[in-house]
């Protein structure tokens, strides 16, 4: 009986903990939302409101027009989003295919590459990476940012690669008894099967896109150009950092449509991250 | 070889291809570049210049250098031990089955979504020494234990103070320790239930059972997020060169390798000297690496292996 009274508490404090903990988690994102509300001198006020007087809405149309680029910012990110996804999903799972349904000689020693390649930090590449694009004209233009992406990276080949795997080897048989070429097998057959997993892939990639700053910050050189990562950076820089409310509302704007694609499509998203580490 | 192993290898490799060609032009062309290039004098605008071992010479004096690669393990000492616990701490709570589990790991994990730059200027905000949310909780406590002990303590003015910037950049990371969570979550979901039953009977507390039967399941999902956490935090760029206006944080304190290497490339277009910092910095996250898998090898428990 006492024993099970000593349980009953303790669990009681784990929960009271986890409440705790989430509301230290959530608390940014309402100051966040609650600073992007208010006139600017209200987020001077001490103690904070955590809801403003006057609710001002209004931040948000000024804050866009302050940014004076914004609309650009936005499309030119849904392009660089659009590319990048197409690109590493087509590449990628091309490449997987190669790593996992086709058994050749060396096949595991090359995925030891794949793997190793992942380890290699961004700030080692920079350099000669920057230097090949400017020879060749690239730099000040989008292409840098996702003409690369159609190029199978590491991370995500390995991804499918260990989704390809589970799927049975008769499958394929069949498919090669009935007379379809590699490439049939690979776009008619596993292509379809593997849906969850190029969703995954595609979400990450959009993700990775749409957070992207050093790629941007190094390439694009005009201010119509950036991307919205790069136009809040350059936003508040611009105004010294300053005007809160702003770019809290600015911020917020940047946000809202992650959280959103993530609402809309959690069940991958865990399930993604989830592989990522425990079969690794 | 058979007619079917030439035909495999010719199929293997025609659809690794994309691959091989990003393997050469994203992975080996610019290590083997970066190596040479570190042994010259390069400014994009004229033709590198071989200077020998100038460059790394110059770098075993040069004070920012060493100021640089010192922030850069300071923050990683701190952010990766701290970064791990929370995860694990976390994962384990949330994997005791409490009611409304899905809803904590949502938002848990939600903050891992922010991107760099709006997480770099919200916590700008949230870490304001005199409008900031962190120091409007902390300043009823510093007034009660100012009033006990008698002595003036106020919270600190952490992005402006060197002594406080970096910590407060690690406070900025924790929010996003969600991934981390999640990974440790799949890795809790593969403990064998009978396991704990059998716990249970040897009369094992919660303590005990954790100590000696979750953790050395998932010691490899501990070493996963923990390397991933040593590349992460050994290449901190976005989120101080944001918060510093693409500066160094006060005295300094928030100049990084990767912003070292970002200022020498594009600031002075010194970019063989770029080059041979990249080149170190990426020799000490692979023998972190390899120390770190040496040292917990033996603790390391794979299953069925």
């Amino acid at each position: 009986m006492t024993s099970q009274t000593a349980q009953r508490v303790q669990k009681l404090c784990l929960y009271l903990l986890l409440v705790v903990g989430a509301i230290a988690f959530l608390a940014p994102f309402a100051w966040m939302v609650s600073t992007s509300l208010k006139p600017l001198e209200e987020t001077m006020t001490m103690p904070p409101r955590w809801i403003p007087k006057e609710i001002l809405w209004s931040n948000y149309p000024e804050a866009v027009a302050e940014m004076r680029y914004f609309w650009r910012y936005t499309a030119n990110t849904l392009f660089l989003c659009f590319m990048t996804v197409t690109g590493t999903v087509l590449s990628s799972a091309i490449a997987a295919y190669g790593f996992s349904r086709i058994e050749w000689v060396g096949r595991d020693k090359v995925f030891l590459l794949v793997l190793a390649t992942m380890m290699i930090p961004f700030p080692v590449v920079m350099v000669p990476m920057y230097t090949l694009f400017k020879l060749i004209g690239w730099t000040g233009t989008f292409k840098p940012l996702w003409v690369p992406s159609f190029l199978a990276a590491a991370f995500n080949v390995f991804l499918l690669r260990q989704f390809f795997l589970t799927l049975p080897k008769d499958i394929s048989e069949a498919a090669r008894i009935d007379g379809c070429s590699e490439w049939q097998i690979f776009w008619r057959v596993i292509l379809p099967l593997a849906k969850p997993a190029l969703i995954v892939v595609a979400l990450f990639q959009f993700m990775a896109t749409w957070n992207d700053f050093i790629g941007p910050l190094i390439y694009l050189s005009e201010q119509q150009d950036m991307t919205l990562a790069l136009g809040l950076q350059a936003y508040e820089s611009k105004g010294g950092g300053t005007n809160w409310n702003y770019l809290m509302a600015a911020s917020t704007l940047i946000v809202l449509p992650v959280v959103g694609l993530f609402f809309i499509s959690q069940r991958y998203f865990i399930e993604g991250i989830a592989t990522t580490g425990g079969k690794g | 070889m058979t007619g079917q192993e030439k035909y495999n290898l010719r199929m293997g490799l025609l659809f690794i291809s994309p691959w091989l060609c990003g393997f050469i032009l994203t992975a080996l062309y610019p290590l083997v570049s970066s190596l040479g290039l570190s042994f010259t004098d390069y400014s994009v605008l004229s033709k590198p210049v071989f200077v020998g071992t100038d460059n790394y010479r110059d770098l075993a004096t040069d004070e920012l250098f060493w100021q640089s690669l010192w922030n850069t393990f300071y923050f990683a000492a701190i952010s990766i031990p701290l970064n791990l616990g929370l995860a694990l701490a976390l994962a384990i709570m949330l994997n005791l089955n409490l009611p409304g589990k899905k809803y904590f790991r949502t938002i848990y994990f939600l903050p891992s979504l922010v991107p760099m730059v709006c997480l770099a200027v919200l916590w700008q905000w949230m870490l304001n020494g005199r409008l900031g949310l962190i120091n409007a909780m902390l300043r009823p406590i510093t007034d009660v234990l100012s009033a006990v002990l008698e002595v003036s303590i106020s919270p600190p003015n952490w992005l402006v103070d060197p002594a406080y910037a970096k910590l407060g950049l690690v406070l900025a990371g924790m929010w996003g320790v969600g991934n981390a969570v999640v990974i440790f979550m799949a890795g809790l979901q593969d403990v064998p239930r009978a396991l704990y039953d059998a716990a249970d009977l040897d009369g094992c507390n919660f303590w005990q059972k954790t100590r000696h039967v979750t953790l050395p399941i998932i010691s490899p999902v501990i070493y996963f997020n923990g390397i991933m956490g040593l590349i992460g935090s050994f290449q901190v760029f976005a989120v101080p060169y944001v918060m510093t206006d693409g500066g160094e944080g006060p005295a300094r304190s928030l100049l990084f390798a990767a912003t070292y290497i970002f200022n020498k490339t594009f600031r002075s277009l010194s970019m063989g000297y770029a080059c041979a910092i990249s080149l170190i910095l990426f020799l000490i996250i692979l023998a972190l690496t390899l120390v770190a898998t040496k040292l917990t090898k033996r603790h390391i428990h794979y299953e069925g292996k």
